[in-house]
C-alpha cells in the first residue's frame, strides 16, 4: 500500500458529505480492491469508526477486499432476471470461465460476480462487462461475450469513432513540429518527444489521433511513473503550468497546428488530458 | 410544550420527546425488543409501530425514533398497529424460537403457534450490541456488515478487534444468543457444551484471539467441542 496515495485520496474528499463513499470509491478504483491497510489508515485518517468503513464496504456489491481481475462480468439475478433463467446465464458463465461467482479467474483477467439488479430490467437477463450492457442474454451467448471481454471491450476503431481526430503538434519553445511521418502509429504519422524517468532517457512515439492513447516507446515505462518530456529538437523540457486533473501530476503542454493547446499527462497508464482550442 | 391527542386522550410532551418516551410516561404500553435505556433510538425490530395520521393518509411508524409533533394523532393499539406488531413478533419467533426475550414477547401478544418456518437464526438484528459496545461502553469493537439476507454482526475482517476489552457488554445486552449460555436447543447449540451462565470469553484470558462474535465462539473452544 502507497500511504502517500492513500492519504491523497482522503485529503481530496475529506470534509464533504457522503465523503466514506468517494474514499473508499477511489480506493478500489485506483487498487481494483479495498486493502486491510487502507481501510485501517482511512480508519485513523478521517475518524470514522472501521467497523463502520467495513460496514459500508460490505454493504456495497461494487467493493472488493480481493484484487479483481482486469476485466469484471456482472450477471444480473434480480427478480426480472431471475424469471428469465439469469441463473442458467450465470451457471454458464462459471462453468466456462470454471469460476465461482466472487472469484477470479487465474490468470487474473476476468472477475465474475452476480448483482441483484443493475436497472435495465425489460432487457433481462442482463450481463454488465466493465460498464457495456449486454441485454436478453442466453445460455449459447455467454462465450461470445467471454471471447469479447477477452479481446477488450474498450477497443475503439480511431477510423470509424468520431471522437477521434488526427492533431499535429509543434514544441511550445522552439515551435519545431514534433509529427514524426517515418514512424506512423495507426496509420497516421506519430508524435515524437523525448522521455525520461529514473536512468532511462529514450524516445516516445504517441499516436497523433485525439482520443487514442496508443503510444510506442524505446524503453518500456513502468506503470504510474511520471516522466520527464522534452521536445527533441531544441531539448527543452514540455512543462505547464498545469497539474492533471486525475492524478495531480504535472501536465505535457503541445502546441496545436492551427491554433490551440493540448496537454497530456505525464504519468504513465493516467489518461488525464486538455484540450484547449 | 407539544400538545398531540394519544388514543384519544390529549397529552403534552417536551419538543424532542419521542412518541414511546411520551406514552410510557403516561403509562401507555408499547412494546419494544431493540430499544434500551442509554442507548440511541434504532428503529431496527419494528415492535414498536403505532399508527399516526388519518384515513387515507395514516401511516405506522416506530414509536422509538418519532419525534411528537403538534396537533399529531397517535393509535399505539387500532387494528393494523396490533397486526403489524403480530406479524413482526411471529417473524422474529421463527428467527430465534430459543429466546426466551422474544418467545415472552410473542407470548404477550397471544401468539401460540408456529406460522412460519423456524430458523434457530443466532441474531435478529436488533443492534443492541453494537450500540452498547461503541456508546456506553466506547468502543466500537462490532459493527453491522453486509446486506440483505448477508446481514450480520461482526468485528472488521472477522478477526479479534483490538478495540475489545472483553467487557462482554455485546453478550449481556443480547436478546437473542441466549441459546449459547441456556443450552436448551442441544443439536443447534454451538458450542455443545456451554451449560453457562457466565460467558467464558470474558472471564478468560487465554482466547486472545477469539471473541464472541466469530465463529466458532470462545466458549466452544473451551470446552474443545
Amino acid at each position: 500500500m502507497n500511504t502517500a496515495e492513500i492519504q491523497a485520496i482522503v485529503t481530496k474528499h475529506q470534509g464533504k458529505p457522503g465523503e466514506v463513499l468517494s474514499i473508499l470509491e477511489d480506493i478500489q478504483s485506483r487498487y481494483s480492491f479495498l486493502p486491510e491497510d487502507a481501510l485501517r489508515f482511512v480508519a485513523d485518517r478521517t475518524g470514522h469508526p472501521l467497523r463502520d468503513l467495513y460496514g459500508v464496504a460490505t454493504f456495497y456489491k461494487m467493493f472488493s477486499f480481493r484484487p479483481r481481475g482486469k476485466h469484471l462480468v456482472s450477471v444480473c439475478l434480480g427478480t426480472a432476471c431471475h424469471v428469465r433463467r439469469a441463473a442458467l446465464v450465470a451457471e454458464e458463465f462459471e462453468s466456462k470461465l470454471s469460476v465461482r461467482a466472487g472469484e477470479t479467474t487465474p490468470d487474473g483477467d476476468i472477475s465474475l460476480e452476480s448483482v441483484n439488479c443493475v436497472g435495465a430490467c425489460a432487457l433481462g437477463p442482463i450481463v454488465v462487462v466493465d460498464g457495456h450492457y449486454f441485454p436478453n442474454v442466453k445460455k449459447a451467448s455467454v462465450k461470445s461475450i467471454i471471447d469479447r471481454t477477452r479481446g477488450g471491450l474498450d477497443r475503439i476503431d480511431p477510423n470509424k469513432d468520431p471522437r477521434v481526430f488526427p492533431v499535429e503538434v509543434r514544441c511550445p519553445r522552439c515551435n519545431h513540429s514534433l509529427m514524426d511521418p517515418a514512424f506512423p502509429i495507426e496509420d497516421h504519422p506519430s508524435v515524437r518527444v523525448t522521455i525520461s524517468f529514473g536512468a532511462c532517457h529514450g524516445w516516445l512515439r504517441l499516436s497523433s489521433l485525439y482520443g487514442s492513447f496508443t503510444i510506442v516507446s524505446e524503453y518500456e515505462t513502468p506503470a504510474d511513473t511520471v516522466c520527464h518530456f522534452f521536445c527533441p529538437h531544441c531539448h527543452a523540457e514540455l512543462l505547464g503550468a498545469t497539474s492533471c486533473m486525475e492524478c495531480a501530476a504535472p501536465m505535457v503542454p503541445m502546441v496545436i497546428e492551427g491554433g490551440g493547446i493540448v496537454q497530456i499527462c505525464s504519468r504513465r497508464g493516467c489518461r488525464g488530458h486538455l484540450l484547449d482550442l | 410544550m407539544i400538545s398531540f391527542k394519544l388514543n384519544g386522550q390529549r397529552v403534552t410532551a417536551e419538543p424532542g420527546a419521542t412518541i414511546l418516551e411520551t406514552a410510557r410516561f403516561f403509562g401507555v404500553p408499547i412494546p419494544t425488543l431493540c430499544d434500551m435505556e442509554g442507548l440511541t433510538p434504532f428503529g431496527g425490530c419494528r415492535l414498536c409501530v403505532v399508527e399516526i395520521g388519518d384515513g387515507e393518509a395514516s401511516k405506522l411508524v416506530t414509536a422509538c425514533t418519532h419525534p411528537v409533533q403538534e396537533g399529531m394523532r397517535v393509535r399505539t393499539a387500532s387494528r393494523r398497529v396490533v397486526d403489524a406488531r403480530r406479524m413482526v413478533a411471529e417473524l422474529l419467533l421463527a428467527s430465534c424460537p430459543q429466546s426466551k426475550t422474544v418467545q415472552d414477547l410473542a407470548a404477550s401478544m397471544g401468539i401460540h403457534r408456529q406460522r412460519f418456518r423456524q430458523e434457530h437464526e443466532d441474531c435478529i438484528l436488533c443492534g443492541r450490541c453494537v450500540r452498547m459496545c461503541s456508546e456506553q461502553m466506547m468502543s466500537g469493537a462490532i459493527g453491522f456488515q453486509g446486506r440483505g439476507r448477508e446481514r450480520r454482526i461482526s468485528t472488521p475482517f472477522d478477526r479479534a478487534s483490538e478495540l475489545c476489552r472483553r467487557c462482554g457488554g455485546c453478550i449481556q445486552v443480547c436478546p437473542a444468543c441466549e441459546l449459547r449460555c441456556t443450552f436448551n436447543e442441544p443439536e443447534r447449540a454451538v458450542c455443545g457444551g456451554c451449560a453457562n451462565l457466565s460467558p467464558p470469553c470474558v472471564d478468560h484470558g487465554q482466547f486472545d484471539d477469539m471473541q464472541c462474535y466469530m465463529d466458532p465462539c470462545a466458549a466452544c473452544r473451551m470446552s474443545g467441542a
